[in-house]
């Protein structure tokens, strides 16, 4: 089953075009956050490269976040709009999951730091079992230093990644056991929700396009503004 | 030939989306309003905005296409609104269309949401004459456009200060009357004298001529809606009826004078209304008067067609298409994108 893969939760937009051989095609792009600009031409050029119709497609994969409002929509819009018109099924994976799963070989704990602005990241912790990685705690949104304490408390072999991994590097560096990954696996990438994608197909984990829900993890601002207000009235 | 179009709105505050053939054969017309989602905090808040919008956007796009009998070997084009609106909404249907426009293989289309608006009163009357005069009121805006040709305006007077309906909101939240104001002071003046209290009309004289070029199609309703405040903290008992209908009446007055000047300074054929406040009780009684008594065609198009609807979105996409072709495919979203004008 062929599958496109489009991932804009992150600082970048990408997707991917893949099936049983593997990732075919793929593109993104890092630079100024205009996710909704890249996105369609990059599907058609992904398209082209892989030498497919979309009419080929048999399943539409997406990253549901949690991430960065605005782009993860652009994304999902674009996924949903796709499923729907096409007839296909989808697809939906969390961003962690994403991250997670180009560290899937290591032994130590893995923990996916996404950089979630105003001084907070999202994040999720997962260890390696036999056929690769579960999730062994609930994505959650926290500060740098929340995230600090959970790792001294557990003290063992952890392998920390992500941008706000990187972006708050300090607050990580005195941790003894905490080794921080590279640059390249900083972000979620659309060839890995390909991958991922496909291991899911291949087990049926479908959801319709009117039933895919993304993962915010926020509240809107008005509404936590509104309940601090009711709360204290 | 480019026949049927699939609009897409997404701009501020409703999911919609409508399949038109020709800019004037509507098959189709879905709107989801999230106006009880925003209601409880007083106005549109974007991110509220942003995640109805996607949750509304498949069911409603569904909707469009199913009862208009329509799939996606039918339709000709996509077009959607870029703006202006709000950011993280626009950016929803932009890129919905787009999708939309990859898999079927057909053009999209960037449309303007008061280029839409404008095209509102075509869709349900096409053989309207021009050169035309456009009263477009909203919450966002107030402006008043000459449309010389077809894709041809030129812009006379816009809001110096709040739009006609950001004022109805104000004063109907000064007053405890909730949100949206619009229909609840159309509702409730209609139980007042419109002539208790004598608010300003501002950049309103006897002769138009002696405003300054700048300001004779200008609007401005910041001072009325201050007025009305002040008044109301002064007089806490007068009849609220009262002050819904004169403040009406105030900002319908100031409305229909400009909208008189506007054809009678161009010659205009005729004159229509456009934008969410066009659904006004008072206002679209006083502007049918002041044209008829011009002499002048004026055309009202339905309620339902002045708030925000993609009907509008796909026959302004359909003109658009005809005459200056396909937008591409790295089209975005733009907040402030103005009015296309001719120069
Ligand atoms: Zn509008």
């Amino acid at each position: 089953m062929l599958i496109l893969g489009i991932e804009s939760a992150g600082s970048q937009v990408g997707c991917a075009i893949g099936g049983h051989e593997g990732v075919l095609a793929s593109a993104h792009a890092a630079k100024g956050r205009r996710h909704a600009e890249h996105l369609a031409p990059q599907i058609d050029f992904v398209r082209r490269q892989a030498g497919i119709e979309l009419s080929d497609l048999g399943a539409i994969a997406v990253d549901v976040g949690p991430g960065l409002f605005t782009g993860l929509r652009v994304g999902i819009a674009t996924a949903v709009s796709m499923a729907h018109a096409l007839g296909v099924p989808m697809i939906p994976i969390t961003s962690p999951d994403l991250m997670a799963f180009p560290a899937r070989w290591t032994s130590r704990l893995i923990v996916t730091a996404l950089d979630a602005r105003r001084g907070e990241l999202f994040t999720a912790l997962f260890r390696r079992v036999p056929g690769g990685i579960q999730r062994v705690r609930d994505v959650n949104v926290c500060t740098p230093d929340d995230l600090a304490a959970e790792l001294t408390a557990l003290d063992e072999p952890t392998l920390l990644l992500g941008d706000g991994a990187l972006r708050y590097a300090d607050t990580f560096h005195d941790l003894g056991r905490v080794e921080m990954a590279e640059q390249g696996l900083a972000l979620p990438s659309a060839r890995a929700l390909v991958q991922l994608a496909h291991a899911r197909a291949m087990r049926e984990e479908f959801v319709q396009p009117w039933e895919l829900e993304p993962v915010y993890l926020r509240k809107p601002d008005a509404e936590i503004n509104w309940s601090t207000r009711e709360g204290g009235a | 030939m480019t026949d049927v179009i699939l609009g897409i709105e997404t701009s501020c505050d409703e999911t919609a989306a409508a399949v038109v053939e020709r800019a004037q054969l509507v098959r189709s017309s879905v709107v989801s309003s999230q106006v009880e989602r925003h209601a409880p905090f007083g106005g549109v808040v974007p991110e509220i905005a942003g995640r109805a919008h996607v949750e509304d956007l498949v069911p409603v796009v569904a909707e469009a296409l199913v009862s208009a009998g329509a799939d996606g070997a039918d339709l000709d084009a996509v077009a959607a609104t870029t703006g202006p609106g709000l950011a993280g909404s626009l950016l929803i249907g932009v890129s919905a269309a787009k999708a939309l426009s990859l898999v079927w293989g057909v053009p999209f289309v960037s449309v303007n949401h008061l280029e839409a608006h404008l095209y509102a009163s075509f869709v349900e009357e096409p053989d309207l004459e021009l050169p035309l005069v456009v009263l477009l009121v909203s919450g966002g805006h107030t402006m008043l456009v000459l449309m010389e040709d077809h894709c041809r305006y030129r812009l006379l007077g816009s809001t110096l200060d709040d739009a006609a309906g950001e004022a109805f909101d104000k004063v109907a939240r000064y007053l405890g009357l909730g949100y949206p104001g619009g229909p609840v002071i159309d509702r409730l003046a209609g139980d007042g004298d419109p002539t208790a209290f004598a608010y300003p009309r501002s950049l309103v004289q006897e002769n138009p001529d002696t405003l300054p070029d700048d300001r004779r199609f200008a609007f401005s309703f910041s001072g009325l809606k201050t007025a009305v405040v002040n008044h109301v903290r002064n007089e806490p008992d007068v009849p609220t009826a009262d002050v819904a209908a004169s403040f009406q009446e105030a900002v319908v007055d100031a409305l229909v004078t400009k909208a008189r000047w506007a054809v009678e300074a161009t010659g205009a054929r005729g004159a229509c209304l456009g934008g969410g406040v066009a659904a006004n009780s008072r206002l679209r009684e006083a502007f049918l008067d002041e044209c008829e008594s011009l002499g002048v065609r004026a055309f009202l198009p339905s309620r339902s067609m002045c708030t925000d609807n993609a009907a509008m979105v796909a026959a302004a996409g359909w003109w658009r298409l005809s005459m200056f072709g396909p937008s591409p495919l790295d089209t975005g979203a733009d907040p402030n994108q103005g009015l296309p004008l001719i120069s």
